[in-house]
């Protein structure tokens, strides 16, 4: 790699091709962002034009320009810079995409020299328990759904690693803004079998007071608010409780997760922006897992992936293997620690695979081949790989998996049995909390509901408690 | 039954351009509407919520929602004011002086996106603080349109109240000046109006805007407020300097009549007055009720009122189809159907550009 020497300061400045970071209301003084380093190559490379020979160039390499920039700068409000008297384009993305951050290989042997986090037997195995308990959760309600039991499902395969490991790098008093698919975050935090089931009857105990569609959770209590439908909304409000943590100087984050899919939403771009802006202590975790329902991630944009975009907004960004445990945890941890010592947003891109159809309204079979979903399930599967892992150090073995999975199967089944056979909600839960008081409008509506009930009882569900 | 009514004299003063210069001395701005008169004053209220003998300021719009703020960023350490440009104190001055006070943490701009001012503001104000957010002109919150429908409104109710942004106000200067074209002077109120979980309110002059708004803000409920950017400037009055709310959902009846109800909000009820004022010379005596609140709406003090007498006509700037005054119609046919003679809205709306 070749780094020039420059002639003067802002020469410096322009082969870095990163300028100091003026100074913010928030901080006194912020140190500037590390260059990044491309490999060195011929200024033009691959994108020379094709119509007249390196007549207009662009290049990825900020090294070995300096005999066309100028001696001379100018402090315009929107971007202090140098001049180059040539025209070039800087390349649509980098010579080589972002590396991805791996402590694990496929099998579950530890890389040579790969940063290894401090993660003991304890927690090593706590973190196992969540992964297979999330999987073999999954797997039974899945089947619950399909036998009608509950009418909505979607599953977590292929992510578990991504849940659990975030979850356990965060700490209990963080807020999680999640998507849909990080119910492991809730596991970790301790939501029981039970409190997931009652979500997806809709009964009685669900906190949610069911009103939403299954795997919609919340919960106050572990400071997950409650998920909703539409893609990517809740990222800028993890900034904005950022932004609240940041006032109240607690040494805390906030952390907000999505899909590749999400990061194409103008929400995504608007929270990106303004963590970065205001400077505050969020993790951005995309799950990049390869489809948005049908949408293969080539069809979703045409950047390197998502971790190119947090250079654009000015945060710093990392990639990583998402099925690999130890690497996952290793990173959020990181990412935590800078994000709330720093007050800084970090964005971090878990590559993945959803090995499970988008929910339980999709075949996944119309739109991927069911080689490819067989190999992930099997030879990438995040669960498996961290079990070799653990045996590899001498934590587990056979047993000790067919008692986790028999016991995890058996609760698993309660749960579903005991949330299936509850009351649903009040009908009196149909008109609270819309507002904090009930106005007299939904008073009125709830008579005139309540009447039209009294005169044709027979149509009414007879499991919807009429109190 | 409904009738049309045509008034080519609102449209008239509607469009004259009266504003932004001011003939009167001081720089006290009267609104001058065809003829001098003052703008509605805390006494000329028939129903008068605010007690006697407050001190108060002859001020404007801006700046009575000006001190609304200085209130509230005073007396709650936990409130913040962003959007855009209210660093400097805003496009129509309202958030004058905040940020020098208050500093930078608190009254801060944002960058160039509604839908991220107010998903921010709901992660912040779900967070147990008060997070205000200015979106720059009404014709521009629609970017924000999901956030509010979709997340602000449903925050309490889909997380059965293990969660709630009640603590999210977002102010929005809107309506028709004169020279605001299409797109800064629209009056998109219908459109929240439909969303229960959310409060719409739009005060009519200071004092009303100063009350409402720290009610609004104070509200355990997100509140869209929307502020008649007409009467910024235009409308002066006598506000009172202390902290005082008025309540929300309550309309209000401006003055006692015994032959058409009157309903409408905002600015709008300026030109209504004026129309009061005509017709009385024709002896006909109108009730007019500014309803402040658009939801949760007062039912019950309009239907008294056409159920005394009889007759209904709402008008609204915003465009006639699917505009609240139909909400109204509907509401007030199903309620006082046997005593209605008349239920009229007039087919003219503001001009899409003047």
């Amino acid at each position: 790699m070749m780094v020039p020497k420059p002639a003067s300061s802002w020469a410096r400045l322009i082969t870095t091709g990163l300028l100091r970071r003026p100074s913010h209301p928030f901080h006194a003084s912020r140190s500037t962002i590390a260059p990044v380093r491309f490999p060195s190559s011929p200024s033009c490379g691959p994108f020379a034009s094709v119509l007249r020979e390196r007549q207009f160039c662009s290049s990825s390499s900020s090294g070995d320009e300096s005999e066309d920039h100028l001696d001379e700068f100018l402090d315009f409000p929107g971007a202090k810079v140098g001049f180059i008297n040539k025209i070039k384009f800087t390349a649509e993305r980098p010579q080589e995409p972002v590396p991805c951050f791996r402590v694990l290989d496929d099998h579950g042997r530890l890389i040579k020299d790969a940063y290894m986090p401090e993660v003991d037997k304890p927690l090593a195995i706590r973190m196992y328990q969540n992964m297979v308990t999330l999987q073999v959760m999954d797997t039974l309600f899945f089947e619950a759904q399909r036998q009608g039991r509950f009418s909505f499902y979607l599953t977590t395969f292929g992510e578990e690693a991504i849940n659990i490991a975030s979850a356990a790098a965060l700490n209990n008093d963080d807020m999680v803004y999640a998507q849909y698919r990080e119910p492991g975050v809730l596991m970790w935090r301790g939501f029981t079998l039970k409190e997931f089931a009652n979500q997806c009857f809709s009964n009685v105990a669900d906190y949610g007071k069911g009103r939403q569609m299954p795997v919609h959770y919340g919960s106050a209590k572990l400071n997950y608010p409650t998920v909703s439908s539409p893609i990517g909304t809740q990222l800028p409000h993890a900034v904005g409780a950022a932004y609240a943590f940041k006032m109240d100087q607690k040494p805390l984050c906030t952390t907000t997760f999505f899909g590749e899919g999400a990061s194409s939403e103008g929400d995504f771009h608007g929270a990106m922006n303004f963590a970065a802006v205001l400077e505050v202590p969020v993790l951005f975790i995309c799950r990049n897992n390869g489809f948005a329902i049908s949408t293969p991630a080539s069809e979703q944009f045409k950047s390197d992936g998502v971790v190119a975009k947090g250079h654009a907004y000015g945060m710093r960004s990392i990639r990583v293997d998402g099925n690999d445990t130890l690497a996952m945890y290793a990173t959020v941890k990181a990412a935590r620690k800078m994000a709330v010592e720093e007050s800084r947003p970090i964005l971090i891109e878990a590559l993945t695979y959803r090995v499970g159809h988008h929910s339980t309204s999709d075949d996944s079979g119309k739109y991927r081949k069911g080689d490819e979903m067989q190999h992930w399930k099997t030879m990438r599967d995040p669960v498996l790989r961290f079990r070799r892992w653990l045996e590899g150090e001498g934590w587990w073995d056979t047993d000790a998996e067919q008692k986790l999975r028999s016991d995890a199967r058996n609760e698993v089944i309660s749960a579903l049995q005991s949330a299936g056979s509850q009351m649903k909600q009040p009908l009196t839960n149909l008109f609270t909390d819309v507002y904090d008081t009930i106005p007299r409008n939904l008073i009125q509506q709830e008579k005139e509901l309540r009447s039209t009930v009294g005169r044709h009882h027979e149509d009414y569900p007879s499991d919807v408690p009429l109190y | 039954m409904v009738r049309r009514r045509f008034s080519f004299g609102l449209v008239s003063r509607l469009s004259s351009p009266i504003y932004g210069r001011s003939p009167c001395s001081g720089g006290i701005w009267t609104p001058c509407l065809g003829q001098k008169r003052s703008f509605m004053t805390a006494k000329d209220l028939v129903e008068s919520e605010e007690p006697e003998k407050k001190v108060t300021n002859r001020i404007n719009m801006f700046s009575a929602i000006n001190q609304a703020l200085h209130t509230v960023l005073d007396s709650d350490p936990k409130s913040y004011v962003f959007g855009e440009d209210v660093g400097f104190g805003g496009v129509f001055r309202c958030t004058t002086a905040l940020r020098d006070k208050f500093g930078r943490h608190r009254v801060f701009n944002t960058p160039l996106c509604e839908q991220a001012i107010v998903g921010f503001g709901i992660g912040l104000a779900s967070m147990g603080n008060r997070a205000i957010a200015e979106i720059q002109f009404a014709d521009y919150i629609f970017p924000a349109l999901d956030q509010i429908v979709n997340e602000a409104a449903k925050y309490r109710y889909r997380s059965g109240n293990l969660f709630n942004c009640g603590g999210l106000t977002v102010r929005a200067p809107y309506g028709a000046v004169g020279h605001g074209g299409h797109y800064h002077s629209q009056s998109p109120e219908a459109f929240f109006c439909h969303v229960p979980g959310i409060k719409v309110v739009i005060p009519r002059s200071p004092s009303q805007a100063k009350g409402l708004l720290l009610a609004s803000i104070r509200d355990p409920n997100p509140v869209v407020f929307f502020e008649p950017k007409w009467l910024y400037r235009l409308a002066v009055e006598e506000v009172p300097v202390d902290d005082y709310t008025l309540p929300l959902s309550s309309a209000e009846v401006m003055r006692k009549g015994s032959d058409i109800t009157l309903v409408g909000w905002g600015a709008q009820l300026a030109i209504m007055e004026e129309a009061c004022d005509e017709v009385s010379k024709l002896g006909i005596s109108c009730e007019l009720i500014d309803l402040r609140t658009l939801i949760p709406w007062d039912k019950e003090l309009v239907e008294d009122s056409v159920n005394k007498t009889g007759r209904l006509l709402v008008s609204h700037e915003a465009p006639v189809t699917g505009g609240f005054g139909a909400e109204i119609a509907a509401s007030i046919t199903n309620s006082c159907f046997l005593r209605v003679q008349s239920l009229t809205q007039p087919q003219i709306s503001t001009p899409a550009f003047s």
